[in-house]
C-alpha cells in the first residue's frame, strides 16, 4: 500500500527535478528546509528522525539536493520527507511537507479490532512493517 | 497556434528551442549586461591591468561557451574555479565580488552570492566537526561563489593530524563533483599559494584560471585615495594632496604595508584629525568647502613623517 501524507500526496512521487523546484519555491520564500526519515509509516506517527540541523540561510537547492542524496545513502529504504519551516512572526511553523523518499516494499496496514465492555469494538490500524525491529523494518525480508 | 499566421513566416520567427545557427554577437553582449559590470569594473577599480585583461578574456570565453550551448556545440561546463594571489589590500575580494556578478549575468552560477571564508569557518574543533562544518558552508554557497581568503591555512605542513586536511578533500570532491552549482575562488599572497598548490596538487589541476594581483604604484595609490575621498564626499586642498604623495612614499618603505587598505585606514585617521581641529573652534562658521576639505595639516600630523613605525 502505498502511503501518502503532506503536500502533494495526490500525486505521483516527485523527480529529483521536481522535488529540487519545490526546494528552490521554499528557500525563495525564506523558510529553512529540512530533512526527516522514519520507518514508522503509522499515519500518527509525527516524530520523524531529523537528518542533521535544518538548513538556514541557503540560496540555492542544490546544497539541500546534496544532504538529500547523503540521506538516501544511509537511509534509502526508509520514508524520507522534507519539511519546510517558516519562521516569520506569526507563523513559526512548518508551511510545506513532502515525501521524497519511500521503501521499495510497502507493506500496508491491518486493522486490529478490540472487543471492550458490552459489545462495543475499538479500531486500531497498525503497520506490518512495524512488526520488526526498528531500522530492519524495510530490509530483505 | 493562430491560424491565420502564414506558413512561410514560421522558420523566421526566433524560436528558442531548435539550435541557433547564426547569431548577433553584440545583441546577445548587451542582452547578458557584462558590459556594465566590466565597465564599472574599468571605472572603479584603478590599476590591476593585468588581473582586468583577464577578467575580460573570462568573460568573453564564457559569452562564447553560452552560445556555443545553444548551438548545441558544448560538452560539459567549463572549470570556473579561480585562485588570486597578491600582496594583502590588492582588491582580491573586490574583484571576487565582480566575478560573481559576471558569472550570475552569464549563467554560470544561478544566484550569484558571495560566501566569504577563512580556515575558521571551515575547519572544526575536533574529531568529526569538520565535515558538518565545511558542509554547512557548501551549502549556503551552492549556486554562488565560495570565496576563501588565506586559503594555505588549511593546509598546515607542521601537523600532519590537522582537520584542515579534511576539509581540503571535502572541497576538492565538491569542486569536480558539482562544478554547475558552485565556483571556487581562492586567495592569498603569492608565495605561500605557491607552497599550498605545491602540497595540495590536486587543487592546482581544479583550478583553472590562476590570476595575480599585482602591486599599486604611487600614483595608483594616490587615485585610489582620490575615489575613496569622493565616494565619502570629502577632498585633498591642494597642499593636503602634496602631503598625501609624500605620505605614500613614506608609508610604503615602512613594514606592514597593505596597499589600499593601509590608504583606507590613513583616510580614516584623516578624517579624525579634521574633524579634532574643527571642532578646536566652536567659535567659527563653517562653510560646505571648510567640512569637505582636508587640510595638509591633517595629513603631516601622521606618525609616518616623524620617523616612528605605524601611523
Amino acid at each position: 500500500m502505498r502511503v501518502t501524507q503532506g503536500c502533494f500526496s495526490f500525486l505521483p512521487d516527485l523527480t529529483d527535478e521536481q522535488v529540487s523546484r519545490q526546494v528552490q519555491y521554499c528557500l525563495g520564500k525564506g523558510w529553512a528546509v529540512n530533512i526527516e526519515f522514519t520507518d514508522d509509516p503509522h499515519p500518527r506517527n509525527n516524530l520523524w528522525e531529523m537528518w542533521g540541523l535544518p538548513m538556514f540561510d541557503l540560496r540555492d537547492a542544490a546544497g539541500v539536493m546534496m544532504e538529500l542524496n547523503e540521506c538516501r545513502k544511509v537511509y534509502g529504504d526508509r520514508y524520507i520527507r522534507m519539511s519546510a519551516f517558516d519562521s516569520s512572526h506569526g507563523w513559526e511553523s512548518v508551511r510545506l511537507s513532502f515525501i521524497v523518499n519511500r521503501p521499495k516494499d510497502e507493506p500496508g496496514f491491518r486493522l486490529e479490532r478490540h472487543e471492550t465492555s458490552g459489545r462495543n469494538i475499538r479500531y486500531t490500524t497498525k503497520s506490518y512493517a512495524v512488526d520488526r525491529p526498528e531500522g530492519v523494518r524495510y530490509g530483505d525480508r | 497556434m493562430n491560424s491565420s499566421a502564414s506558413p512561410s513566416a514560421a522558420p523566421q520567427d526566433a524560436d528558442p528551442t531548435p539550435p541557433l545557427e547564426r547569431i548577433d554577437l553584440r545583441r546577445e553582449f548587451n542582452d547578458v549586461g557584462i558590459g556594465e559590470v566590466l565597465d564599472q569594473l574599468d571605472r572603479e577599480l584603478i590599476g590591476l591591468k593585468p588581473v582586468k585583461t583577464r577578467i575580460r578574456e573570462i568573460a568573453s570565453l564564457l559569452l562564447i561557451e553560452r552560445i556555443r550551448k545553444r548551438m548545441n556545440l558544448t560538452s560539459e561546463v567549463p572549470t570556473l574555479h579561480m585562485s588570486f594571489t597578491g600582496n594583502p589590500g590588492t582588491g582580491k575580494t573586490t574583484v571576487a565580488l565582480r566575478i560573481a556578478s559576471i558569472l550570475h549575468k552569464l549563467g554560470f552560477v544561478r544566484r550569484g552570492q558571495v560566501i566569504s571564508v577563512t580556515r575558521d569557518e571551515l575547519v572544526g574543533q575536533y574529531i568529526g566537526h569538520t565535515a558538518p562544518k565545511t558542509k554547512e558552508i557548501l551549502k549556503k554557497a551552492m549556486g554562488g561563489v565560495l570565496f576563501i581568503d588565506e586559503a594555505y591555512y588549511l593546509h598546515r605542513p607542521d601537523n600532519e593530524r590537522d582537520y584542515g586536511q579534511e576539509a581540503i578533500e571535502i572541497l576538492l570532491q565538491v569542486m569536480e563533483s558539482q562544478r554547475e552549482d558552485l565556483v571556487v575562488i581562492l586567495a592569498g599572497y603569492g608565495d605561500r599559494m605557491d607552497k599550498f598548490f605545491a602540497s595540495n596538487p590536486g587543487f592546482r589541476s581544479r583550478i583553472a584560471h590562476h590570476i595575480d594581483f599585482p602591486d599599486y604604484s604611487d600614483d595608483e595609490l594616490l587615485a585610489i585615495a582620490e575615489l575613496m575621498l569622493r565616494d565619502m564626499n570629502y577632498r585633498f586642498s591642494p597642499g593636503a594632496r602634496q602631503a598625501f604623495i609624500r605620505y605614500i612614499g613614506l608609508r610604503k618603505a615602512q613594514p606592514l604595508f597593505s596597499n589600499a587598505r593601509s590608504i583606507r585606514n590613513a583616510l580614516d585617521r584623516m578624517r579624525l584629525r579634521q574633524a579634532n581641529r574643527l571642532v578646536a573652534d566652536l567659535d567659527r562658521v563653517l562653510s560646505t568647502d571648510d567640512i569637505m576639505s582636508l587640510e595638509a595639516s591633517d595629513v603631516l600630523a601622521s606618525r609616518v613623517f616623524s620617523g616612528s613605525p605605524g601611523g
